[in-house]
């Protein structure tokens, strides 16, 4: 799960790391009434959506009167933010955040994930501040500094001190610096991220380390224990579908082809579509049913591919390992005759109870097609579906 | 032979009494799997399915003489369950279980490298010796007993591979799903050493996905150590970059863990690839030769 920035700083703020003050609005009169209280003459608004580029995009702005706050509000709120992370439609602006504006005298980088490869929460830093970290690690990979934490020991100081005088701090920096490491890390463990990140990490024109920006993502499967955290998501950022199917435990994933997939288990559902692809058609969605599917989850599958416009045939491949292919088979019927299906509709079962599951398909009386093998299954769907490159209008 | 698992495994199961270890371990003695007993805290004493029910896992442990404990115990308490397992001494533990938070397996794997002891999973099918030992959710009657060994990160996928396989006639030495999350409890290479060195195993079957680097290191590692022939397909070539695929771990980040990466380094690394999952059992007749 994602959080915005204004969350983000708010966490950061609970655990001693050094941030700006700053207040979401979500009208304009907020956020002249936020700068007004907030003084100081001179503010940074940022519009609050969960994508990165946002300053490229124009939704990054400094101002030195009450009026360009103003300007800024009206200009994005209730409007649209596109960046280079988002799609084409960009991400909703519902809040605006206002915040007193710092000197900088230095960029850096300082993040935090979880490396598959160490086992480890690796903290990262970099004296290339301001820029995607996933460009530094590609062009000049020397200049990222990494410290791997100790699952025994938690994070120590002296790792915090190391990093900063690899990065050129001096004074007061080094111990502030090893405070922020220290923090970060714990923020990290005790709120289950899976990535934290502050890009740019300062120092400011009196010389001390401070976090300009703040991103925060938490791991979901850990959200049941994170309830204050849980409470912090903003369903305007999420796609409507991918969150209705998150309701009823399918993992669905809107893409840009036309053949609707429906699939049972992640892997398989990536190989699907990579046969579909083969076979010059183009997937419309990921979509897992996953490994217990009911009859109810493949009627609510069928609605969230079938809600997608560009959708001109689905295909479905189920290998019955848990699940039997005959409840399958009346989960399609069900949902075939309720949500009313005008597309093709192609069908493989393999597996537990396969060829009953797909005897009740050829006896219900619906236009379902059977395929008898993975790639009939493929080839049929991209037929159906208008032949090969068939991309969205 | 085969690797793992045999028919003189002795295996517990833990969360026993629930719908899934009931429903699983019902068919996992059904297949012949020593199932020896159970784990439910608080229904120790109890006999489920013809079974010893315990409530810790050391008691079933000295009771039994388990070698082997495969966990079905919802997420938000399998980082205890697998600790416990260690504790009681358990060589070879199979967590099925999805969704565990990823911070706990970082404390679960730290434990395991220090105790050297063996965690399949977690998120996974589990693993099978085809006539001998079934641990998991698998479908049984897909598998036949035989040649080739099989390594996935992936449930559906895997039965996939091995469907191919039984239609060759080739069937499978032991099968091994090492799972879905970032941080599995084994990896590739850990399998692919113990495949390379068993007799039953004559190829072997590798299936990947996209997302961290797990199997560029299978590649490095077969480049150095193994001589059997290696079929490998790699699920993902479609998948956008950032947008996380089901399994926690099959997300593409800043343009590492791409199915492209993956396949060139594992062509660079000798083995046989192919694009599509409907040819890994022809892939795997023409680098071996057999009918």
């Amino acid at each position: 799960m994602n959080l915005h920035e204004y969350q983000s700083k708010a966490l950061f703020a609970d655990y001693g790391l050094p941030v700006s003050r700053g207040v979401a609005a979500d009208t304009a009169d907020a956020a002249v009434a936020a700068a007004e209280e907030l003084g100081g003459g001179k503010w940074v608004c940022k519009v609050q959506v969960h994508a990165g580029g946002r300053g490229k995009a124009g939704g990054v702005r400094l101002v030195e009167d009450t009026d360009a706050v103003r300007a800024f509000a009206d200009e994005w709120l209730g409007e649209r933010l596109v960046t280079v992370q988002t799609d084409a439609e960009g991400q909703p602006v519902a809040k605006v955040f206002v915040e007193e504006a710092a000197t900088i005298e230095r960029e850096l980088y300082l993040g935090a994930v979880v490396d598959r490869a160490s086992r480890r929460v690796v903290v990262m830093a970099s004296t290339e501040g301001g820029v995607e970290i996933e460009q530094v690690a590609a062009e000049t990979p020397e200049k990222i500094l990494r410290a791997a934490i100790d699952p025994a020991t938690g994070p120590q100081p002296f790792q915090g001190r190391a990093m900063a005088f690899a990065l050129g701090l001096e004074g007061k920096q080094v111990n502030q610096f090893a405070d922020v490491f220290v923090n970060l890390v714990r923020l990290f463990h005790d709120l289950d991220c899976s990535l934290v990140e502050v890009n740019p990490l300062v120092v400011t024109g009196d010389g001390d380390v401070h976090c300009l920006d703040a991103k925060v993502n938490v791991d979901n499967n850990a959200l049941y224990r994170q309830p204050a955290v849980a409470a912090l998501r903003d369903p305007s950022q999420e796609d409507e579908r991918e969150a209705q199917a998150d309701e009823f435990g399918l993992n669905y994933v809107a893409l840009d082809g036309n053949i609707g997939c429906m699939v049972n288990g992640a892997g398989l559902a990536m190989g699907t579509m990579d046969l579909v692809k083969l076979h010059g058609g183009n997937p419309a969605n990921f979509l897992d049913v996953g490994g217990g599917a009911t009859e109810e989850a493949v009627a609510e599958a069928f609605k969230i591919i079938l809600s997608d416009d560009a959708v001109k045939a689905v295909l479905i491949n189920i290998f019955g390992g848990i699940v039997s292919c005959r409840i399958i088979a009346d989960g399609i019927i069900a949902a075939v005759r309720q949500v009313g299906v005008e597309v093709p509709v192609i069908v493989r079962f393999e597996g537990n109870n396969a060829a009953a599951g797909l005897k009740a398909l050829e006896q219900s009386g619906l236009d379902i097609a059977t395929a008898a093998s993975l790639e009939d299954a493929a080839t049929q769907a991209v037929a159906a579906a208008g032949g090969p490159a068939g991309d969205r209008q | 032979m085969s690797i793992l698992v045999d028919s003189e495994t002795k295996v517990i199961c833990q969360g026993f009494t629930g719908s899934q270890g009931t429903l699983h371990s019902e068919q996992a003695i059904a297949y012949g799997t020593q199932l020896v007993g159970g784990v439910t805290p608080g229904k120790g004493g109890s006999t489920h399915l013809d079974r010893s029910v315990f409530d810790t896992v050391s008691e079933a442990v000295a009771e039994t003489g388990a070698t082997a404990s495969v966990i079905y115990v919802p997420a938000r308490f399998c980082k205890d369950s697998i600790l416990e397992a260690i504790d009681a001494g358990i060589e070879l533990i199979v967590a099925i279980t999805e969704g565990i938070p990823t911070l706990d397996m970082l404390i679960v794997k730290d434990r395991l490298d220090t105790l050297g002891t063996r965690l399949i999973g977690p998120n996974c099918p589990g693993v099978i010796t085809p006539g001998q030992c079934k641990i998991g959710i698998m479908p049984g009657e897909i598998h036949l007993p035989g040649r080739v060994g099989v390594v996935s990160r992936s449930g559906t996928l895997t039965y996939e591979a091995v469907k191919q396989t039984t239609d060759k006639g080739y069937g499978q030495s032991t099968c091994v799903g090492i799972g879905g999350d970032p941080i599995p409890g084994t990896h590739f290479c850990d399998v692919l050493e113990l495949f390379e060195a068993d007799d039953a195993t004559e190829a072997i079957v590798l299936v990947g996905e996209i997302g961290g680097t797990a199997e560029e290191e299978a590649a490095a590692f077969i480049a150095d150590n193994v001589t059997k022939p290696v079929v490998a397909y790699i699920a993902g070539v479609t998948a956008p970059a950032g947008k996380r695929m089901g399994h926690a771990g099959a997300i593409i980040a800043g343009g590492k863990g791409t199915a492209e990466e993956k396949y060139e380094a594992l062509d660079a690394a000798g083995v046989k690839t192919v694009k599509s999952l409907a040819e890994i059992g022809d892939a795997l007749g023409e680098v071996t030769g057999w009918d």
